[in-house]
C-alpha cells in the first residue's frame, strides 16, 4: 500500500476540516487551532484513553468519545465544548483535585481555572496519600501527587525501555504505581534511565537534586 | 490435590516452557498450595514463565482471590452484597469475626482462619452465602450458611438447586446431566452432516437470538463478522465469569448442563472456523469448574471434542480457565487480558473482538446462556426457536430471582410473561409487601410496585427506562431500607472498578462516600450524585463505569426523598 492516504472531511465546532485518514480528532482539532485538553496523552506513549478529559461529543452519540484516540471519519460532526462535555471535564477535575495533591501540576491547575472547577466540591472525600519514597540517588517518588496517567509505567515497559521495574498495583481508587512488592528502587531492575521522570506531568517523580534543593539539604551539607 | 509441603520448583515444573497465558493458572497453583503468593513465589514464576516480577505483582494485586500476605489455614469469604445483605450477612460477618476476635481482612492469632468480606458469590438464591478455601484444597461454597460454628468448621452442607418456570428448554432438571444422560452431541452431529458453517450462521441470524450476557447484541451477526475476518486463527470464548450481583443462571447451567455449554461452543467454532476455544469461569464457581473438568474429559474421550470430531474434518478443543475474583473480567476485552495473563483492564474499542480479540485474533465471545440457546436453534431450526417469545426477544430466557420471594431460584421463562406473574405464579409470591424490584443486577435499574405489569422482554423493559441486563431480578419488600441497598451497590462498584479510567476510578469512590452519608446528606449531595453519575455514564471507558450509577440514578428519580433534594 504505497497510495497516499485518503482525505477525510469532518466538522469540528462548526469548522470544516480536512485531514488524512487515520488522524485522531485531537490532532485534527489542534491542526485547526481548536484546543482540546489532555492529561494522560503524551506523544511518547501509547494512548490508553485513561483520563477522559479529552472527551468530545461526536454525531450526537450517547457516549462521549476520547479525542486522543478516536480517529476522524468522513462526515463526523464533533463538538468539543458542549454542555455535557464541559460537565464531564469539570466533574473529573473536581473529583481529581479532591483525591490528589495537584499543587505541582501547572497544566492541570490551569484546567481547573479554565473549567471553573470547584476544588472544594467534594467535602469529606478520601485523599490518596502515600509515603514519599526517597530510596535512591536519582529521583524521589511522591505518589500522593500521582494522577495515574500511566506514562511512567509505559515508558519503563513496552513504550521505551523494556525494563519493567514499575507496574500498576491494586485496583479502582486504590490503584497505584509500584515496584514488585513495593521494593525499594535500588533492589529492583531499574536502570535509572530517567525516562519516567521526564514524562511525569505532576512532579510525583522528581529528580533528587531538585528535591534536595527544595528541602535545603544539598546546601546544608556543602556549606560546612 | 497439591500438598502444602511441595516445593515451588515441583509445583511449577509443568509450567516450564509455557507462555504468559499460563500466569493465572500458575498463580492459582501457588495460592492453593500456600494460601498466598510470596515474593519468593513471584520470583520463581518470573523465572519459569519469563515475566517481569513487577508485572506478576501487578497481576496478583488485581485479583481479590490472590493474597500477598500469609493467610489462615482456611480463608472464609462472606458475601455482603444486596441479596445476602437481606438475609443477615452483616450479622454473620460480625459474628464470625467476633468468634475469632478479629476484624474483616484479618487472620486469627492461631492461624486457623482469615475472614474476608466478598462481592456477590452468585449464590443469591441460597443467601446468606460464603465460600471457604482451605489451604491445599479446592475452594468450596457454603450456602445457605446455617450457623457460624459450622461455617468455621468448614462444613459445606448441601446446596439444592432451585429451578422453575414456564418451560424446560435450556434447563433440564435439578441434577447434573453428564454424558450418559445428555447423549451424543446431536446438534453438532446434525451440523457436521447437513449444514455448512454459513448455514449455521444464517440459522442463528434468522432465529433473532441476542446475547444473554447483558448487551443483547445479535449473535448471528457477531459470528458472521468473526467468520469473515481474514486474520487467523479464530477463537471461541465462552464468558462464564458471571459476577453481576443477583445473577446466577449461568452457574446453574454450568452445574447442571455442562455438555450443553460445550456443545454450544463447538457449534460456534464450526460456524466461525475456529479450532480452539477457552471457557473462562469465575474463580468463585469451584463446583461448576469441577463439573466442567469432568464433562470436558468425557467429551474428549467420546471424540465429541478433539481431532476430527465424529469422523468429520472438523477439529476443535477447549481449555478451561479460572478467574480469581474480579467483576471487570466479565467485560469481554478485560477477559481476554486475564486469559493472556495480565491485569484485567478493558481495552479501548474499536478494534472489536470480532477482528482483534483474544491474543489479538478474531474472536467470538459469548455468554454461557447464549451458547446453550444455539444448540436448539441448530438442531430444530430458527422457526422452532421463534415459537417462543416476541419478535425482538425470541427464544426462552433465564432469570435469576433473589430476595423477598417465597422460592428464589432460576426460572426459564418465555419473554412476554409479566414480572407480576413471574413473581406471583412462579416464585410463590412476594414475602411481605413489595417495595421495589432491581432489574438487571447492580448495573440495572429499580422498578416500583406499580411497574411490575411490565412484560419481560428487552423492548418492553427498555421502553420504561429499565433493562433486562443479565436477567437478575432482586425483590425487596417494605422492611428494606433502600439506602442500605444503595450503599451495598455503591460499595460493590467502588470495590470492582478496575481503576483504568478517571471517571469510574474516582466516581465510584465519590459516589460511595455520598451514598454512605445518605441518612444525613450534606447540602448539594443530590447534585453531586447526579454530576458524578452522568459523568461516569457518559465518559467512562467501559460498561462498568457506564452503568455504575444506573441503579443510584434510577433510585433518585423514583425516590428523590432518599437523599433529600436541596
Ligand atoms: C463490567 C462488565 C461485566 C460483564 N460481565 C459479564 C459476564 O459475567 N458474563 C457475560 O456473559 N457477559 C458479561 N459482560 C458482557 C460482555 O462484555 C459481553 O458483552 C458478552 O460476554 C457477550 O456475550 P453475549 O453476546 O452472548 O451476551 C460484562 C460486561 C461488563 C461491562
Ligand atoms: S469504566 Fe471503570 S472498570 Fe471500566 S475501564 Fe474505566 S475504571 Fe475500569
Ligand atoms: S488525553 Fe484522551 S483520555 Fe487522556
Amino acid at each position: 500500500m504505497t497510495d497516499s492516504p485518503q482525505t477525510v472531511r469532518l466538522i469540528i465546532d462548526d469548522r470544516e476540516i480536512a485531514v488524512p485518514e487515520g488522524t485522531t480528532i485531537l490532532a485534527a482539532a489542534r491542526q485547526a487551532g481548536i484546543d482540546i485538553p489532555v492529561i494522560c496523552h503524551h506523544q511518547a506513549t501509547t494512548a490508553q484513553g485513561n483520563c477522559r478529559i479529552c472527551v468530545v461529543d461526536v454525531n450526537g452519540r450517547r457516549l462521549l468519545q476520547p479525542a486522543c484516540s478516536v480517529v476522524c471519519q468522513d462526515g463526523m460532526v464533533v463538538e468539543t465544548r458542549s454542555e455535557r462535555v464541559v460537565r464531564s471535564r469539570r466533574t473529573i477535575l473536581e473529583m481529581l483535585s479532591a483525591s490528589v495533591d495537584l499543587s505541582e501540576a501547572p497544566d492541570i491547575q490551569s484546567l481547573l481555572d479554565d473549567y471553573q472547577a470547584d476544588t472544594a466540591r467534594f467535602p469529606e472525600a478520601a485523599r490518596r496519600r502515600y509515603p514519599l519514597y526517597d530510596d535512591n540517588p536519582f529521583y524521589v517518588r511522591d505518589y500522593s501527587k500521582c494522577v495515574l496517567c500511566w506514562r511512567c509505567v509505559q515508558m519503563c515497559g513496552v513504550d521505551a525501555q523494556y525494563t519493567f521495574a514499575l507496574t500498576l498495583a491494586g485496583r479502582g481508587f486504590h490503584t497505584h504505581v509500584s515496584t514488585a512488592f513495593e521494593a525499594p528502587m535500588l533492589e529492583t531492575v531499574c536502570v535509572f534511565c530517567g525516562q519516567c521522570v521526564g514524562v511525569c506531568p505532576t512532579n510525583a517523580l522528581k529528580p533528587k537534586i531538585e528535591y534536595s534543593l527544595e528541602q535545603g539539604q544539598f546546601f546544608d551539607k556543602r556549606s560546612e | 490435590m497439591p500438598d502444602a509441603t511441595v516445593t515451588l520448583d515441583a509445583l511449577l515444573a509443568p509450567y516450564v516452557e509455557l507462555q504468559r497465558d499460563a500466569l493465572l493458572p500458575a498463580l492459582w497453583e501457588i495460592q492453593t498450595a500456600y494460601g498466598y503468593i510470596s515474593p519468593l513465589a513471584v520470583r520463581a514464576i518470573s523465572r519459569t514463565l519469563r515475566i517481569p516480577e513487577a508485572e506478576i505483582y501487578g497481576v496478583v494485586s488485581f485479583y481479590s482471590m490472590f493474597h500477598q500476605e500469609p493467610t489462615g489455614q482456611q480463608v472464609v469469604h462472606i458475601c455482603t452484597d444486596p441479596a445476602c445483605g437481606l438475609k443477615g450477612a452483616d450479622d454473620l460477618l460480625r459474628a464470625a469475626c467476633a468468634r475469632l476476635g478479629i476484624q474483616p481482612g484479618e487472620t486469627s492469632p492461631d492461624g486457623g482462619h482469615t475472614i474476608v468480606r466478598s462481592s456477590c458469590l452468585g449464590l443469591c438464591e441460597h443467601a446468606p452465602a460464603a465460600q471457604i478455601s482451605r489451604r491445599g484444597a479446592d475452594v468450596r461454597s457454603v450456602a445457605p450458611v446455617g450457623d457460624v460454628d459450622r461455617l468455621l468448621a468448614g462444613d459445606a452442607g448441601p446446596r439444592p438447586t432451585v429451578i422453575g418456570g414456564e418451560v424446560r428448554v435450556l434447563l433440564a432438571g435439578e441434577q447434573c446431566q453428564m454424558l450418559d444422560e445428555y447423549g451424543d452431541y446431536a446438534a453438532l452431529r446434525h451440523a457436521l452432516q447437513h449444514l455448512d458453517p454459513d448455514r449455521v450462521i444464517s440459522e442463528v441470524e434468522k432465529s433473532g437470538l441476542v446475547g444473554r450476557g447483558g448487551a443483547a447484541f445479535p449473535t448471528g451477526q457477531k459470528w458472521r463478522f468473526t467468520r469473515q475476518a481474514s486474520e487467523q486463527p479464530h477463537y471461541v470464548v465462552c464468558n462464564a465469569d458471571e459476577s453481576e450481583p443477583g445473577t446466577f443462571k449461568d452457574r446453574v447451567l454450568l452445574e447442571t448442563r455442562p455438555h450443553l455449554v460445550l456443545e454450544g461452543m463447538a457449534l460456534c467454532a464450526y460456524a466461525i472456523g475456529a479450532s480452539k476455544g477457552y471457557l473462562f469461569v469465575r474463580g468463585e464457581y469451584p463446583e461448576a469448574y469441577r463439573t466442567l473438568q469432568d464433562a470436558l474429559a468425557e467429551a474428549q474421550a467420546a471424540n465429541l471434542l478433539g481431532k476430527r470430531i465424529m469422523g468429520s474434518e472438523f477439529s476443535f478443543d477447549i481449555e478451561l480457565r479460572r478467574s480469581a475474583g474480579a467483576y471487570i473480567c466479565g467485560e469481554e476485552t478485560a477477559l481476554f487480558e486475564a486469559i493472556e495473563g495480565k491485569r484485567g483492564y478493558p481495552r479501548m474499542k474499536p478494534p472489536f473482538p470480532t477482528s482483534q480479540g483474544l491474543f489479538g485474533k478474531p474472536t467470538a465471545i459469548n455468554n454461557v446462556e447464549t451458547l446453550c440457546a444455539v444448540t436448539g436453534i441448530v438442531r430444530y431450526g430458527a422457526d422452532w426457536f421463534r415459537q417462543f417469545g416476541t419478535e425482538k426477544s425470541s427464544g426462552t430466557k433465564l432469570v435469576s430471582v433473589s430476595g423477598h420471594v417465597q422460592r428464589p431460584g432460576v426460572y426459564e421463562i418465555v419473554p412476554g410473561l409479566t414480572l407480576r406473574r413471574l413473581l406471583e405464579e412462579y416464585c410463590g409470591g412476594v414475602t411481605g409487601t413489595l417495595q421495589a424490584v432491581l432489574m438487571g443486577g447492580a448495573a440495572g435499574t429499580f422498578l416500583k410496585p406499580d411497574e411490575i405489569d411490565v412484560r419481560l422482554t428487552f423492548e418492553d423493559l427498555q421502553a420504561i427506562g429499565g433493562t433486562f441486563g443479565s436477567g437478575a431480578v432482586m425483590v425487596f419488600n417494605e422492611t428494606v431500607d433502600l439506602r442500605d441497598v444503595l450503599r451495598r451497590l455503591a460499595r460493590f462498584f467502588q470495590h470492582e472498578s478496575c481503576g483504568k479510567c478517571f471517571p469510574c476510578q474516582l466516581g465510584t469512590q465519590r459516589q460511595l462516600e455520598i451514598v454512605e452519608r445518605m441518612d444525613r446528606p450534606l447540602s448539594g449531595d443530590y447534585e453531586r450524585l447526579r454530576d458524578i453519575g452522568l459523568t461516569m455514564s457518559e465518559a467512562s471507558l467501559c460498561g462498568l463505569g457506564q452503568t455504575a450509577a444506573a441503579a443510584v440514578l434510577s433510585a433518585l428519580r423514583k425516590w428523590p426523598e432518599l437523599v433529600g433534594t436541596s
